[in-house]
This record gives structure tokens, sequence and C-alpha cells, in this order.
């Protein structure tokens, strides 16, 4: 049915359809507003359909390995290169095509609304350019098995993120918010590269596998840790780097915010790479899981009650999406500290892990409709302030549930995902330690605390009469928040199956260094 | 003691920009900071392919074996370009920040608070 072209080839063209599309919109916007926006959502909806293949090929066959410029897309090490993979080499397991999927999930959504609610705007050629260059730059960083690839993914990330957010520049707060993200993203690319010189100097690979398979975990490699974790972990926005978070997040276009929150997942993708396959059982998992575990902890609490007393909605929303982040970290660092033990990790760390990867989808999905919901308000009241919102539930009455379903989803309550895996967590972190646990359903509660207020201030009340004009927002952008929405029913009403589909081999692909490793060099 | 050099110089290159992004309020020297950091990691790859007395990577009639490592140039390439385009964007940052603010003081740039 699929041809076997598309098949062999599909982890390039996860890459090659959107930067194609990238580059050729602000050519098609020559010749009309329409023939653009239908070319970018065409190019959008055709890398879903790569990831959807991608993903299906990976969950039936196991890694897929696609090398550049060999004779055949599976010859990873040539004959007589003495056994070193020396060439590009996109290694796609289930933890990769998970991540690409829900990626390209969220950039349809974002696209289809991007459709209505920049219609208004200038510079729309290079705005839909830059979304699917942001796309490119995810999907890479999700599927290389090369460290300077991720690297270079990594700097098309930062660029095309840095540059939407400050793409309207509205007095010029956005390009400030726009610099303060481009500066550290740029610093923590820096520091991704030297680490990478390190481990290249000391192993002469690149390819993450080999690198892998030789590692000492010498004093270099442990520096090299160090700045690999501190700047992904920053570009991921975990407290106590997240201070670019709350102004990249709560300037950038609402569209262009949802997909942020994907792009600073393809970072803490990274993180989870470099721990579990770049290092694996060499690290002192227990010290190196507790490390993220704490990090974790102090995400999920400093975001929360940082994000109790904003006034702007959007700003309230991105202290919220620190926070998430750290149930993450919590689920995947309790899987990390019991790696070399596989009693404890049959007993709770591989639910942890599943949790904390669930969550990531789950994340990115509510988290994309919340920011979804706060931009149609935007875009038909004109402000984000807390205050000065009120009775909006009479005229949107959509957009309300919507937010309804995304706010109960963050907190954690059924039957929407975040339910789901925030339980996942709760249950196998307990087993681990119960502070840690009770520390996550205090967060949680905090979060729904936080959301009832935002939801009062906005939507009830009595229909206020200087937005007595406001109507419902338009169609492309609730079919956006719509897919959204039933995501996270889906995911809620029918956890299991996703957990067993989706999720379950991505934690396994993770925690199995061993196979990842043989994957690419093949046996060894 | 002469091959380790080029890593202190590259070492330096970086602790002198990154002092110079915490310290210096101008964001065109915030920025001119992180250029240099980006010199100091490119050095720090050129210096980890050099073989003392190797030539440049290319084998068409080569008078010897021993070469320098061309994959670290090949970064270090691409890493140049990137440098390019992040420092482009950056300063055009500045520009429309002095336009919209007209000031370029880290201090003075501080709208988004909280």
């Amino acid at each position: 049915m699929i041809p076997a072209f598309i098949l062999q080839h599909a982890p390039a063209l996860l890459l090659c359809v959107p930067m194609l599309g990238a580059f050729a919109t602000p050519l098609l916007g020559r010749l009309g507003a329409g023939i653009r926006n239908a070319w970018a959502l065409l190019a959008m909806l055709a890398t879903l359909c790569v990831a959807g293949i991608l993903t299906s090929e990976v969950l039936a066959n196991g890694t897929l390995i696609y090398t550049f410029g060999a004779a055949a897309p599976s010859f990873a090490v040539p004959l007589d290169s003495g056994g070193i993979p020396i060439r590009i080499i996109f290694a796609v397991d289930a933890m990769g095509a998970f991540m690409a999927l829900s990626a390209s999930i969220v950039g349809t959504a974002v696209l289809l609304y991007s459709i209505a609610s920049q219609k208004k705007n200038s510079g729309q050629d290079g705005y839909y350019g830059l979304l699917l260059l942001l796309t490119v730059g995810i999907l890479g960083m999700v599927c290389t098995g090369d460290l300077f690839n991720f690297f270079v993914f990594l700097e098309i990330n930062s660029l095309a993120g840095a540059a939407l957010v400050a793409y309207r520049v509205d007095k010029g707060v956005a390009v400030e918010a726009g610099l303060k993200y481009a500066v550290l993203s740029t610093l923590g690319g820096l520091l991704v590269l030297f680490a990478i010189a390190l481990l290249y100097g000391q192993y002469d690979a690149l390819n993450i596998a080999m690198i892998a398979s030789r590692m000492q975990f010498t004093l270099l490699d442990k520096v090299a840790l160090v700045m690999l974790l501190v700047a992904l972990a920053m570009k991921a926005g975990s407290v106590p780097m997240h201070f670019w978070t709350p102004d990249a997040y709560s300037m950038a276009p609402s569209a262009i915010t949802a997909f942020l929150v994907v792009a600073s997942q393809a970072s803490l993708y990274g993180v989870f790479r470099v721990v579990f396959s770049l290092y694996g059982l060499a690290l002192d998992c227990l010290t190196v899981g507790w490390i993220i575990i704490i990090l974790g902890v102090l995400s999920m609490f400093v975001g929360v009650t940082m994000a109790i007393p904003q006034k702007d909605v959007k700003r309230l929303m991105a202290y919220h999406a620190v926070s998430q982040t750290g149930y993450m970290l919590l689920g995947v660092g309790v899987a990390l500290a019991v790696l070399g033990n596989q009693d404890l990790l049959a007993a709770y760390g591989n639910i942890a892990m599943q949790g904390g990867i669930f969550h990531i989808i789950n994340h990115a999905m509510y988290k994309g409709l919340l920011f979804l919901t706060a931009g149609a308000i935007f875009y038909r009241t004109g402000t984000r302030n807390l205050n000065r919102l009120g009775g909006l539930g009479h005229s949107m009455k959509w957009t309300m549930i919507f937010f309804i379903i995304g706010a109960l989803a963050i907190a954690g309550i059924p039957p929407f995902n975040g339910f789901a895996s925030k339980l996942m967590i709760y249950e196998s972190v307990f087993l681990f330690n119960p502070l840690l646990s009770i520390i996550a359903m205090v967060v949680s509660i905090l979060t729904l605390a936080s959301f009832v207020k935002v939801f009062h201030s906005i939507f009830m009340g009595p229909a206020l009469p200087e937005y007595a004009e406001v109507r419902e927002a338009p169609l492309p952008m609730l079919i956006g928040m719509g897919i959204l929405a039933l995501m996270v029913i889906l995911f809620g009403v029918f956890p299991q199956q996703v957990v067993d589909i989706l999720v379950a081999p991505a934690a396994a692909a993770l925690t199995d260094q061993g196979g990842y490793i043989a994957s690419v060099l093949g046996g060894a | 003691m002469l091959y380790d050099l080029p890593f202190l110089a590259a070492a330096l290159l970086m602790v002198i920009g990154i002092a110079t992004m915490l310290l210096r309020r101008n964001l065109i020297k915030v920025v001119m900071g992180l250029s240099l950091v980006e010199a100091g990691v490119n050095l720090l790859l050129v210096a980890l392919g050099y073989r003392g007395g190797g030539i440049a990577p290319i084998f068409t009639n080569a008078p010897q074996d021993l070469m320098v490592l061309p994959t670290v140039q090949a970064m270090t390439l691409t890493n140049i370009v990137i440098g390019i385009a992040t420092t482009a964007l950056m300063l055009s940052f500045v520009m429309v920040i002095y336009r919209r603010y007209g000031t370029a003081d880290a201090d003075a740039v501080r709208r988004l608070r909280g």
C-alpha cells in the first residue's frame, strides 16, 4: 500500500519534507496567501504522515538505521573503516519515533491554528517558513544518532525558535525575550559542542552508539556530562535554568508557544538520550538519577509557586510548563537511579520511566491546547491580563470547553490524559521515596488551584460591556484546538492502549543501551 | 607543553567570552562575548585534530601519509557558519531593541519581569 521507496527512506523524508516546505514557502508566498497557506499545511500534513509511517515501522521492526550517503541505508559501518561508523547516521528507536509523532501532531494543530490567528498580520511568508524550520530542528534532534548532527539540529531549533519568539515585535518587548532566548540557547549549544569535542578527542567517534560502546567514564567524560546536562536542561526549561521560559513563552505568538513546548521537550529528549544511551550503566546511576530527581522536584515546586501570583495568562501557563517538566524529570530520574538493579527496575523503575515518557506526549497535547486557548482569548479581546478579562463564558463557549479540558488534564483529573501519566508517576515514585510522591501530588493540587483561579477570572462572571463585541474564535483555530482536545480525551480514556503501543516500547528502548548500540554497530 | 598551548588558549578565550557576557552591560558586547566563546570552541576543535608534522588531509598526490584529522575541520567550518547566522540574528535583535527602547544597556532592557 505504502510505496517501498517511502518506507525505505522514511527517516530522511521526515526531514526533507518539512525542509522543502520551509524553503519553498517564501517563494510560493509570491503567488498568493491562499496557495502559501495550503502549501505549508500540505508540508506539515505530509510530515505527520511520514512520522506515522516511521513510527509504525519502528514499532513493528525495531530500531531503524538510516545511513546517509551509503550504498544502502542499513550499511552503518563501511567495510574499510575498521569498524567505525563514519557517516551521518539516523538511529530512530521507539523513543525517537514517539517524540517525532508527538511533535508532528502538535505541529499540525499549531499550523491549522496559525492560518486563522496570523491572518491579519504581515510577514507570514517568513512565519510559516520558520515554523516548518523549527519542525525540522525538533525532528532532527529526536532522530539523529550522531552527536554533531544533534548539535546542528539543536542550533536550527534555537535559531528558528528565537526568530519566532521575536516575530511580533510588540514595541520591542518580544525582541527582548527573543534575544534572551537566542543568547542562552547559543551559549547552551556551544557548551554541547564543547562536550562533543571532549568526547571526540577521546573516542575518535561522533556516533552515539560508537562512543557509548567505548565509554570509559574518565574525568573528561564527567566534564562533558555536566556540560551536556546543564545545556540541555536549560533548553528544556528546568529550574534553576528556567528564567528564559516565562519571557519567551509569554511573548511568542500563542501558536508558537504551543510549539516551543515541543521544542523544549526535544532538549529533554536530549537529556534522556545522553544519560541512558550515551553514558548508560557507565554512570554512577544513583547519583546522576538523584540529580535529575532534584532538578525535577525543584522545577515542579518553583514552577507552580511562581505561577500562582502571575497576572498575565500566558506567563502563568509558562510557569506551569516549567512545573510539568519537573514530572517528566522526576519519573525518568527515578528510573535512572535504579537502572543497574533489575529487580527494582521491574518493581517500579519501568513504570516510573513510562509515566515520565507518557507525560511528555500528554504535556505536549494539553499544554499546547491551553496556550492555544490563551491565544484565542488574546485574539478576540486583545489582552492577556487576568484582572481585565472576565465573563467570556457567555461569548466563547467552545474556547471555554477546550480550556476546561486542558486545565483538568494539567491538574491530573480523570478522565483526561494528565491523570493517566501522573498516576503512573505517583504510584512508582511512592515505592522509591514516598516524600517525592507527596510533593508531586501537592504540586498537582496547587496547579488545580491556580487554574481554577484563571478559569474564574477569564470565563465566569457577568458579560463585561467592553467585550460585548467578542465572538467565538474562528473555525481553523477551533479545529486546531479540537484536534488537541480530542487527543487529550482519547489518551485519557484509553491510557493502557497508548502505554502498551507507544510508551512502553519507548521506555524499553531507552533503558536498553546494549540494544541501541547493537542496532547501530551490528551485534557488537 | 607546546602542543598544549592551543588548548590553554581555547580555554582562555572561552573564559574571557563568558566573563564579557556576564560583566558587560552593553548588549553588543554580550554578543561579542558569545562570539569569543564560539571562537574558543572552534580553536579547541581544530587543535584536537592536529597531528605534529601532519599535512592538509587531501589524498590526491599526497606526499606523505601523516595528515591532520579532517572531521574536526568540517565540524569547525559548520560551527563558523552557524555562528555567523546566530550572531547576525542576535545583532539584528539588538538593533531593534535599540530603536524601540533608545538604549542597548542590559540594565535598562528589562521590561519583562515577574
